[in-house]
């Protein structure tokens, strides 16, 4: 930065050029941490396509060109009309269980039970499909399945928020035991009271066939679930910035103490938080089964739960953030068979890339966290009025 | 700086013109200081007034736009901390800079070990040269204990002697005493004066008047990153240093004038609490506080006071006993309960209860009461409400922020505490309870929070104010009880009651004042 003093008075055009390098900065400041960490998984991934391609069993020399055809492949095969609404397909779940991911970080909350979350919903979703389904019209039983597949996302979300309200234990803990439960849920109902008579396995009727289907709005496959998602994400950025509530949950996640001491309700608002995080998992669940799968199969499961991590740490718990990472996941889903079929590489660098991002994630996650912690030890943090004012004339 | 010859007559360490500006700021213009051999050297200013940017350009963690620095007389170019280090300029921070886990030798010698060979360390001669240093200026510290399980006050004679084992010359403390109790003060004062007359020069940053008066050779003083004095303790008064601190005459002590005392308006009957580890810190307080006066508790830290304080504002269960306001029955009321009831709290420890620090000024200012009209509407929060409030109230409670937009972590210790205070004392509360309201403040700061106190009283609210610093207690309270093991074992007039008196009673609970104790229970 200059170094005039307040009292030298600064010409015009320099002072135009500090405002537009000031409002570069302030936007660059948030996702640069983000897309170094893609960019550096995008080289990791680089390296190990190259030493792959050599030192595999029938591969002779090493293949310095491989990495960027597979990346060619991968974006060539999103930037075709059926590779776009196949990422949109794709994100659509992503963004929508990231949203509740990163409502619950916000409010120091880590829900890992997005997966049991998911097929909850799934199960609620398929249940309104096999009761309501034949008797009435797509219009009732459409928005009635995305309701009961939220509904009861939000039940499975509720619960543990429940225990760490009552008992105090960890959501962390928890979350993980009830994806065990919710996946043999899942398993009773489709050979249970879901499952279709007749049928020479466990498996539920096909959502098309009980007017539960979610109409197809963009190319082959392209179904209306993805506006959901876009819509949740101004709801939610609104929820968390907008209301009282919001402001609630981001309180006691920067600060439980303060927050409790200024008369929030601490209990209250881990319940509701971990519900509407439920909530958006079981929505990303219904979405999938009403849009993709049409129907629950034996051994039906997800990682949209665990992903759904990833997309909010990458977007920072910031909605507009897992928006964008959440297209991103999805696209690198959706180029991933052509990537393949193209370039040779197989379609699980996908799952590697996603790995290694969120271990660079982590990695300076966790150097925050420290920072802070120590930060926190002493008394009075050494930071003078001069270093105030430079603050607030970088941000 | 022209010979290469060590100069003995020139001072130890010179500052000369030293200037950093940050971006619409110059936390140092000019600056001079020059620190002789063997002296203790207060550097003494508000927060803010740019000491440590001083010390960060002196330990080469700041590059300064001009000036210079001499040592003995020989000027040269600090490039970094190992490179101050290495030329015998060690630093004491406020936050330690020990691992907990490790041992006192082994943090001692982190860094600067001793080497037996290529991969050993020498521990021996590194644990002889510990012990003659501990000797030498006799450090009360056992060599093997583990740092974690030390007193703050040990902490710190750790950091002192990693400096010394580091061949320290000049030796900066940055407020080494904000963390002390009073004891662990004298004691490191005692060991400062002993360094000093070994030869070595300390810079000792402070801006408590008193112990700058108590310790210092010398006192400079800077303000708005200039240096406006150079004061002998012989020489000055309390109240020069700190008129030439802040820039205007201070009340140190601020006119507590006539309190008018109305109706009672808190009633605290036999309330028993525990504390964390279940022990009954508090066996049965009984107290009463009424409308427009200051009701001071004075007591030893650890006596039950903070386990008093977080009952009465929800934030520990009460075991036993009675919480009155205003006639009505709050006991265990919970903290929203409380505030709604009309007790408003500055909380001893800011950074953990009072402030969100990751957030803006104007969230903080409305921590308590952003689910209340007008900084709510239904279930929405009211922004144009929340910001032309946070503008009000910056502008009265003269809070230093570029903007009411800037996060609560770049702000002074005072200006946070001023953040605290606006919100508390700008609503409508009967009831103030105040823990150290003024811990850590400058004296511009204390002067202003305690006239807001002063004020709040005369409105006619009640105030409790629990408070370490006994002369607060002593200058603020219209009655003073005395908290000893959890009991309110005196009351006493606030006005005519004699600090030694209370000092006694704290000390030792104060058998002979029992009978006072009797007289207005």
């Amino acid at each position: 930065m200059g170094v005039s003093g307040p009292d030298t008075i600064q010409r015009p055009p320099a002072r135009a050029r500090k405002a537009i390098v000031g409002a570069i900065r302030a936007a660059a400041q948030p996702i640069a941490e983000p897309v170094v960490a893609i960019l550096l998984a995008l080289l990791v991934g680089a390296v190990g396509i190259t030493l792959c391609s050599g030192l595999l069993a029938g591969h002779k020399n090493f293949d310095v060109g491989l990495p960027a055809a597979a990346y060619l492949a991968l974006l060539g095969g999103v930037a075709s009309p059926d590779g776009i609404a196949s990422t949109l397909n794709y994100s659509t779940p992503l963004i929508l269980a990231g949203l509740g991911v990163g409502l619950g970080f916000k409010a120091g909350l880590f829900n890992i039970g997005g997966r049991g979350q998911f097929l909850f919903g799934t199960v609620g979703a398929m249940a309104v499909a096999t009761a309501v389904g034949v008797s009435q019209s797509s219009y009732i039983t459409v928005p009635l399945a995305l309701l009961a597949g939220a509904a009861f996302g939000a039940a499975a979300g509720f619960i543990p928020g429940l225990l760490k309200a009552t008992s105090g234990a960890h959501e962390v803990v928890t979350t993980i035991m009830l994806n065990y439960v919710f996946v043999f849920v899942t398993y009773w109902a489709i050979s249970g009271p879901l499952s279709l008579p007749n049928a020479h396995q466990p498996i539920t009727a096909d959502v098309t066939n009980r007017n539960a289907a979610l109409p197809i709005i963009l190319g082959q496959d392209g179904h209306a679930g993805i506006l959901l998602a876009l819509v949740a994400v101004p709801i939610i950025w609104f929820l968390l910035y907008r209301t009282t509530l919001g402001f609630e949950i981001r309180s006691a996640g920067a600060n439980p103490d303060a927050a409790r001491y200024g008369g929030m309700r601490t209990n209250r608002l881990i319940v509701l938080t971990m519900s509407i995080a439920g909530l958006m998992s079981g929505l990303a669940g219904a979405t999938v089964l009403m849009g993709v799968v049409h129907q629950i199969e034996p051994g039906y499961d997800t990682t949209v739960g665990f992903d759904a991590i990833t997309v909010a740490l990458l977007g920072r718990s910031n909605p507009v953030g897992i928006l964008f990472s959440g297209l991103l996941l999805g696209a690198m889903r959706a180029g991933s068979q052509t990537m393949q079929v193209q370039a040779g590489v197989p379609a699980e660098l996908v799952d590697a890339l996603q790995a290694i991002i969120l271990v660079f994630l982590v990695v300076n996650a966790l150097r925050h966290w420290l920072d802070r912690r120590a930060a926190r030890r002493g008394s009075t943090p050494a930071v003078d009025g001069g270093a105030a004012q430079a603050a607030e004339a970088v941000a | 700086m022209t010979d290469d010859a060590l100069d003995a007559s020139a001072p130890a360490l010179e500052m000369r013109g030293i200037t950093k500006r940050y971006p619409g700021v110059v936390a140092n213009d000019h600056i001079d200081l020059d620190v002789c051999r063997g002296e203790i050297h207060a550097l003494l200013g508000e927060n803010g007034a740019g000491k440590t940017t001083l010390m960060n350009v002196l330990y080469g963690l700041a590059r300064p736009d001009e000036g210079r620095i001499l040592l003995d007389g020989r000027q040269i170019q600090i490039a970094g901390p190992s490179d101050a280090i290495a030329r015998g300029i060690s630093m004491v921070h406020q936050h330690f800079m020990l691992i907990p886990v490790l041992s006192v030798a082994e943090n001692v010698i982190l860094g600067a070990e001793t080497m037996s060979n290529a991969v050993f360390v020498d521990r021996h001669e590194a644990d002889k040269r510990i012990a003659s240093l501990a000797a030498r200026f006799g450090f009360d510290l056992d060599p093997d204990a583990k740092v974690g399980s030390l007193s703050v006050g040990q902490q710190q004679r750790v950091e002192i002697l990693k400096a010394l084992y580091r061949d320290a010359r000049i030796l900066v403390l940055d407020e080494p005493t904000a963390v002390l109790t009073p004891g662990e003060t004298q004691e490191i004062f005692a060991l400062l004066r002993r360094l000093a007359a070994d030869g070595r020069s300390i810079v000792f940053i402070s801006h408590k008047l008193y112990e700058v008066l108590e310790v210092a050779d010398r006192i400079t003083v800077i303000r708005r990153g200039r240096v406006i004095g150079e004061r002998k303790p012989a020489e000055t008064t309390e109240e020069e240093l700190a008129e030439l601190m802040v820039g205007r005459e201070v009340e140190l002590t601020v006119d507590r004038g006539e309190s008018h005392v109305g109706e009672p308006v808190l009633r605290v009957e036999g309330l028993r609490v525990a504390d964390d580890r279940h022990h009954e810190v508090v066996p049965g307080a009984t107290f009463e506080i009424r409308a427009g006066e200051i009701l001071g508790v004075a007591g030893v830290a650890g006596n039950g006071q903070d386990e008093l304080v977080q009952a009465l504002i929800g934030l520990r269960r009460c075991l036993g006993g009675k919480v009155t306001l205003l006639g009505r029955d709050v006991t265990g009321l919970s903290p929203r309960g409380l505030n709604e009831a009309g007790v408003g709290y500055v909380p001893g420890d800011r950074h953990r209860f009072g402030l969100i620090l990751a957030f803006p000024v104007y969230d903080n200012l409305i921590l308590t009461s952003y689910y209340r009209p007008p900084f709510a509407r239904g279930l929405m929060r009211n922004d144009s409400a929340i910001l032309e409030s946070a503008a009000a109230q910056i502008e009265r409670y003269d809070i230093r922020t570029p903007s009411a937009r800037v996060l609560t972590s770049t702000l002074s210790g005072g200006n946070q505490q001023k953040v605290v205070v606006a919100r508390e004392f700008d609503r409508e509360v009967k009831l103030l309870i105040l823990d150290q309201p003024t811990r850590g403040l400058d004296v511009g700061s204390i002067e202003f929070i305690h006239r807001q106190i002063i004020a709040k009283r005369d409105a006619g609210t009640a105030v409790l104010l629990v408070s370490a610093e006994l002369d607060e207690v002593m200058e603020m309270s219209d009655r003073i009880v005395v908290m000893y093991r959890g009991r309110m074992v005196a009351e006493l007039d606030g006005r005519t009651a004699d600090k030694g008196d209370v000092g006694l009673l704290m000390a030792t609970g104060g058998q002979a004042a029992a009978t006072q104790k009797e007289a207005w229970a």
